[in-house]
């Protein structure tokens, strides 16, 4: 046996699910598609005295239309909202995004409650909750509450929550765009991101009215730099447009060098990205 | 603590008692029901060999708990085809020299399974992208892409 003896709890309410956590006073973990949390038993790095397992809940697994957002419950798989015509057509970015999460096997198993639970800082999905402003609903011991993507990543695989909270659904607002792109660089397809950025515009009467601005793989949580989004806003759309946006993009980011690539190699990596979707955001007629 | 298992392997439908709710998939599949042609190299993730379908998606089995296969319908190697009866896919890695040591080809053969029912594998792109989780060591992977490329025309022929 690879992991550590625990005690395995499929509850088939949240109620009880969260009562479980509770119970387990800190030592429960939650499983939902276990593609980070199975590694860390295996290797016992991880030792819950007690798993939740939510997989039995199935109606945690959703993706709809609501008002201006589009809703998806904790439990969907990457598989689904890579098939899923809703987020094709309302949440392009993130259908772009997605395709780079992990390996097909992986994609059929992992959920996107699981993965924002896991806060990788290199995780595509992460990044884009805070790309697009996404709201968590969390179910807790005192009921139900909605934490902001912002709030909701700490630090590396740090989020906010309590040992006996758990993710429930997540609201993505639907964005305006005239142009959007999703730029990744990872040592293999599949692979944790060492530089990423998502982009999109609405025109404006005079260059740019809107931007959203997202990175990740260049700090402890992915960041969505507000600040570059509005100077965009400021400046005159020309041919040298590429090249101001990238080095506004790398000068507001201070990355760390790890064994996987130096800060200056991630730095520069994000530059080039930054101007290959700038070139293709403003490709786009307005 | 035990939990009783039933699960549907290869079509047959396997009622395990005791299960250890600690015990993977992989093992499972190999210890508990002797089917030891899903093979287990990593055992955290990396390499797919252990890839099987669940529901016919193919999944790693050494990142899902035996005790989550319950009631799930679960197809191995040894659900593709006999030795004296390869499946389509088995015959194009023969064909093409798809393997050497054979390690890596039950979770290659799984993967390629997924591939094939569930993608249109129009471009070689999207054939190696699909095979970006599994690890061989041995063909360069040249080969096993054409053994898809080939079983993909010709279920397209047999449509």
């Amino acid at each position: 046996m690879k992991p550590a003896r625990f005690e395995y709890i499929p509850p088939t309410t949240l109620e009880a699910a969260v009562a479980a956590l509770a119970a387990a006073n800190g030592e429960g973990k939650i499983l939902a598609g276990g593609q980070s949390l199975l590694p860390l038993l295996n290797f016992r790095m991880a030792r819950p005295a007690v798993l939740v397992d939510l997989n039995g809940m199935k109606e945690l697994s959703f993706i709809e239309l609501r008002g201006e957002n589009v809703a998806i419950g904790a439990l969907t798989r990457h598989r689904e909202i890579e098939h899923s015509p809703l987020i094709a057509s309302r949440l392009p970015v993130m259908s772009a995004a997605i395709r780079h999460v992990a390996h097909l096997a992986i994609r059929n198993r992992g959920t996107i409650g699981g993965s924002l639970s896991h806060a990788d800082p290199a995780a595509e999905l992460p990044m884009m909750a805070m790309f697009y402003g996404a709201s968590l609903t969390v179910q807790g011991p005192a009921g139900r509450r909605t934490i902001a993507a912002k709030d909701f990543f700490v630090d590396a695989l740090t989020n906010c929550l309590e040992p006996e909270d758990i993710v429930v659904e997540i609201e993505f607002p639907i964005l305006q765009h005239d142009g959007w792109a999703f730029e990744e660089v990872a040592r293999r397809f599949g692979d944790f991101a060492l530089a990423s950025i998502a982009v999109s515009i609405r025109r404006g009467q005079f260059g740019v009215g809107e931007a959203r601005v997202a990175v990740m793989g260049v700090a402890d949580t992915p960041l969505r730099l507000e600040h570059v989004e509005q100077r965009l806003c400021e400046i005159a759309v020309d041919g040298r447009t590429p090249d101001r946006f990238a080095e506004m993009v790398t000068s507001s980011v201070s990355p760390n060098s790890d064994v996987h690539a130096s800060a200056e190699y991630r730095k520069h990596l994000l530059g080039e990205l930054a101007k290959r979707a700038m070139q293709t955001v403003l490709a786009v007629k307005g | 603590m035990t939990i009783n298992v039933s699960v549907m392997v290869n079509g047959t439908r396997h009622d395990v008692s005791d299960v250890e709710p600690r015990l993977l998939l992989s093992d499972f599949l190999r210890d508990t029901l002797g089917l030891t042609g899903t093979h287990v190299g990593c055992e955290h993730g990396v390499c797919g060999a252990c890839t099987v379908l669940m529901d016919g998606h193919s999944i790693r089995s050494c990142l899902t708990l035996a005790v989550q296969a319950a009631g799930a319908e679960i197809t191995t190697v040894e659900g593709l085809g006999t030795p004296e009866a390869l499946n389509v896919l088995q015959t194009q890695f023969r064909e093409h020299h798809g393997l050497q040591c054979g390690f890596c080809t039950p979770g290659m053969l799984m993967t390629g399974e997924d591939l094939l029912r569930n993608y249109p594998l129009a471009t070689d792109e999207e054939i190696r992208e699909g095979l970006s989780g599994n690890l061989c060591r041995c063909t360069g992977y040249q080969n096993i892409v054409a053994a898809i490329r080939s079983a993909a025309a010709l279920r397209r022929e047999n449509v």
